[in-house]
């Protein structure tokens, strides 16, 4: 099978790469990419763990097809922070215990980013809706929507 | 709300112990950078693939790999009779047939071969290509179906062990074991009120988000390495040696982050296929599941049935127990059983009792521990029998608690007396909590349960090296699942008096810290803290001799105090971490020291929880309303973390009460192996789950740890049960309380 080029903007880098006209953009991101922060937890669209931002739509990498990155800007967990610098978000996961394993955690930093773009000022219930595509089997969410909600009354600050 | 105490208020005298630091590995996983099973990669690696049996029971007449040898890309395929003949004992026998079949496929999805090739198709399409020749066999799903005269067997050699006399003939009854006390008969005769019921309940998956993964290199002398995402990779190394046929030391096991366990990952699947396949390739190979594969081949939770019965003196004393329990091991034997039948009445000072556990074998995979193992299912019998008493006595479902539950120097049914425990506690915590007493509305209901677990203690090895800026790194090689990185490092600032920022707490490998079992049992804060803080005592002791050398004094008049040495009158200047280290050529070398102990001191833990909950009478769909737990901890060392433990293990009971199950079709499929219709809990599911950290401290724990990781599992499914009887009046005895049998319980309220 002839494997096609694909151009797009990853975390702010313009990047080329080639893939196979059915292989998923989440394989495509951690094989070829190295980026391996995006993880899969299903392959289905069921756990939300491969969650990234194109073009500022919320999306699962194991639903696309690579060379429907064509064109696109795309965002990562790894793409989040400033160098060392964290995002609130970030910063309130930690703060908060918001991971214990960690492996839903890039998923649910980048649907809560989407979110808080979003709505500045999500309700408990907003973000547990918002989030309900993400599945954490540590923590119970009680961390994560506290964390969100903290962060989101950080971000507000900081823009008022 | 989460109303937990901060325990470094509680706790005066701590200075770390009981602080909520930023977990030492924070910043990999909120950035993407660290590196769990699946992000391995290494130069001219193979992607695998693996083919598994499509039938629940089959026999496996002849398998043709010679069309896969040849395709594209392809460099290894391997079978059965690529690892040595099973043999030693039935369990480890058992453990390699389980990592590939050999005579028969007993499960569907049981691993019949694998492929190694350049890609993740072309190791598809050649596993795809293999032929295999079956010969379906009759299956049995259930224990009614297994435990059945002239039932189809799935090992022609199993016999029960456990009954006197020893059978004749071969069952699909692994064993039975036994608990009793006093006199049963005796017990029911002054009984007033007696409760009985038959109780089931389904298999479920642990659920961890990451799927298995592994990726060995073999040398061609023979030294492999290999990087797994587990619970313990000692335990890994050990395990994939014996179905290798090698000395562990053969093989070295790197330990990547890991997704979630919960029991889960505490034993083997793709580790020695892996190998294998690097061995016979060349190269390196990566193996990983698909979530379908993970469902269907790994884990879950034994399902069960158990027959219960209880009695009650009016003023709520229970005076007698019987419960006769049977758990689906899956196709090999070692169900929990044993650990339900031991756990069902622990937090009870019951005078008469017989309890029969019965470990039965089925056509679904074996099943994996899952958090506080085979103790949810007992309890859920038994806590919804003693709801039911409290309900004819007219008591409330804590006092009929208070008046039976266990403390110190109680003799639990399976044994041993109990040292301090903190029952009593989470049962009053749970009482005097606002939460217990706002009003509820129609449809609503409120549900109380408690919940007993062992804990574990083992075997444990830690490092501690001092660096040379006076830093300090703490090696142990206990995988870091929920946060024990954070613990670990907080047990040695406060052993140190330094802050707790210039520990750095290492998970190392299998060549690089000595033996640890399991992350598992509750036991890692418990027995490898034990140990880094047996390890840290040593260098501090170190630490004042060489203070002693420089000061030419004797060594009592050393101490060690807020991190640095001091002269007990004050007549030298204090000597710092930094400075001891910074001379320590001239004082015997570099400061390390190891300690290794298998623990003891284990300490028990206890859970009450409740559930107010809402009940849709149209639907029967059941809304969480607000969830309150309350667990003795010992000792939070980390209360975030515990809070989470505690909050975890709820969500995981909420699911396995409300939503989930294993569901097979009638050849032995299973038919929802994904999260669609596999559906754990989500965000919007839940309310906010409530946390009350008890500190009862363990005597038997420097610092008072229990272990905080189990318990949490056991009491949602009573306490759900409990609370829909209460609001719909409704008692239901099968597992899971989902809309359809709630409405079909509402509608048939009169059959
Ligand atoms: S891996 Fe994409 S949603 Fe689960
Ligand atoms: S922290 Fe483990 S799955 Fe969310």
């Amino acid at each position: 099978m002839s494997r096609i080029q694909v151009s797009c903007t990853v975390n702010g880098d313009p990047v080329d790469f080639l893939c196979d006209a059915d292989g998923s953009l989440l394989n495509t991101l951690r094989d070829e990419l190295g980026l391996t922060g995006i993880k899969e937890g299903c392959g289905t669209g069921d756990c939300g763990a491969c969650s990234i931002l194109m073009d500022d739509q919320l999306h699962c990498a194991c639903l696309i097809f690579a060379p429907e990155a064509t064109g696109t800007t795309i965002t990562t967990v790894e793409g989040l922070a400033d160098g060392d610098h964290l995002t609130p978000l970030q910063e309130c996961f930690l703060e908060g215990a918001a991971l214990q394993c960690g492996i839903c955690t890039p998923g649910f930093l980048v649907a809560a980013t989407a979110l808080l773009k979003h709505n500045p000022n999500p309700t408990e219930t907003e973000i547990r809706y918002a989030l309900a595509g993400n599945l954490c089997r540590c923590t119970g969410y009680d961390k994560i929507v506290r964390a969100v909600r903290e962060a989101a009354a950080q971000m507000r600050e900081a823009s008022a | 709300m989460t109303i937990a105490e901060d325990p470094a208020t509680t706790s005066p005298g701590y200075k770390w112990v009981g602080t909520r630091m930023i977990r030492p590995d924070g910043f990999e996983k909120v950035t993407g950078r660290a590196r769990f099973g699946a992000d391995i990669k290494l130069n001219g690696m193979l992607y695998g693939h693996v083919l598994r049996s499509p039938h629940a029971h089959a026999k496996i007449v002849s398998i043709d790999t010679s069309e896969a040898e040849k395709m594209a890309g392809v460099r290894a395929v391997i079978t059965g009779a690529d690892f040595p003949d099973p043999s030693g004992p039935a369990g480890d026998q058992d453990l390699q047939r389980n990592v590939i079949a050999r005579e028969k496929a007993l499960y569907e999805g049981h691993v019949i071969a694998a492929v190694a090739a350049q890609t993740r198709a072309q190791a598809k399409a050649a596993a795809e290509a293999i032929k295999v020749v079956y010969e379906v066999l009759p299956h049995v799903m259930t224990v009614d179906e297994a435990m059945a005269p002239g039932a189809p067997l799935l090992h022609p050699k199993l016999m029960t062990k456990g009954v006197d006399p020893a059978p004749t003939e071969p069952s699909n009854v692994a064993s039975r074991a036994v608990y009793q006390g006093g006199d049963l008969d005796l017990g029911f005769a002054e009984s007033d009120v007696v409760v009985e019921g038959t109780f089931t309940t389904k298999p479920v998956h642990q659920g961890y988000i990451e799927p298995h993964a592994a990726v060995a290199d073999t040398t061609p002398n023979g030294r492999t390495t290999l990087w797994c995402s587990s619970q313990g990779h000692f335990t890994m190394r050990s395990l994939s040696a014996k179905v290798l046929g090698w000395e562990p030391s053969k093989l070295k096991v790197i330990p990547a982050e890991i997704g979630g366990g919960f029991g889960g990952k505490t034993t083997i699947y793709l580790e020695p296929l892996a190998v294998r396949l690097s061995q016979k390739a060349g190269r390196p190979v990566k193996l990983v599941m698909s979530r379908d594969e993970v469902f269907r081949a790994t884990g879950p939770a034994s399902g069960t049935k158990i027959v219960g019965k209880l009695g009650f003196k009016n003023d709520g004393t229970m005076v007698a127990g019987e419960l006769w329990m049977a758990y689906e091991a899956g196709a090999f034997a070692g169900s929990p059983a044993g650990a339900g039948s031991m756990t069902a009445l622990a937090p009870y000072t019951v005078p008469n009792f017989l309890i029969e556990g019965f470990d039965v074998v089925v056509n679904k995979p074996k099943v994996a521990a899952y958090r506080a193992p085979g103790a949810p299912m007992s309890s859920f019998a038994v806590e919804s029998l003693i709801d039911e008493a409290a309900k004819k006595l007219g008591m409330d479902p804590i006092d009929i608690r208070l008046k039976n539950a266990v403390t110190e120097g109680c003799q639990a049914t399976y044994g041993p007396k109990f040292p301090r425990i903190g029952f009593v506690e989470t049962l009053e915590a749970i009482k005097n909590h606002p939460n217990y007493k706002i009003p509820l509305g129609p449809n609503q209901g409120r549900g109380v349960a408690s919940g007993f677990w062992f804990n574990a203690g083992l075997n444990s090895s830690a490092t501690v090296h001092v660096n040379e800026d006076g830093n300090v790194i703490v090696v142990t090689g206990s995988p870091d699942i929920g946060g024990s990185r954070a613990s670990m490092a907080l047990m040695a600032a406060e052993e140190f008096g330094i802050d707790a920022a210039r520990i750095q707490p290492v998970v190392g490998d299998t060549e690089s810290v000595g033996y640890n079992d399991q992350t598992g049992g509750s036991r890692t804060t418990l027995a490898t803290g034990a140990a880094v803080i047996e390890a840290c005592r040593k260098v501090i002791a170190d630490l004042r001799g060489r203070a002693a050398k420089q000061w030419d004094v004797s060594l009592d008049k050393v101490e060690w105090v807020d991190g640095q040495a001091q002269h007990v009158e004050g007549t030298q200047p204090p000597l710092s971490l930094a400075d001891l280290a910074k001379g320590w050529n001239r004082t015997g070398g570099p400061l390390t020291a190891s300690a290794a102990l298998n623990a003891r001191g284990v300490g028990s833990a206890f859970s009450t929880q409740v559930v107010d909950l809402e009940v849709d009478p149209d639907t029967g769909h059941v809304t969480v309303l607000r969830y309150l737990t309350a667990q003795d901890a010992g000792r939070a060392i980390h209360p975030s973390y515990v809070e989470g433990q505690l909050q975890g293990g709820v969500v995981q009971g909420l699911g396995w009460a409300l939503n989930e199950e294993y569901i097979f079709d009638r050849n032995g499929k299973m038919e929802n192996p994904g999260f669609l219709d596999y559906r754990i809990p989500v965000a919007s599911d839940l309310p906010m789950i409530d946390t009350i950290v008890v500190e009862v401290p363990n005597p038997g724990h420097p610092y008072g740890v229990r272990g905080v990781g189990e318990v949490g599992i056991v009491p949602p499914l009573a306490a759900v049960a409990n609370a829909v009887d209460d609001a719909v009046s409704r008692r239901i005895h099968d597992l899971p309380l989902s809309p359809v049998r709630i409405l079909d319980a509402i509608i048939n309220k009169d059959s």
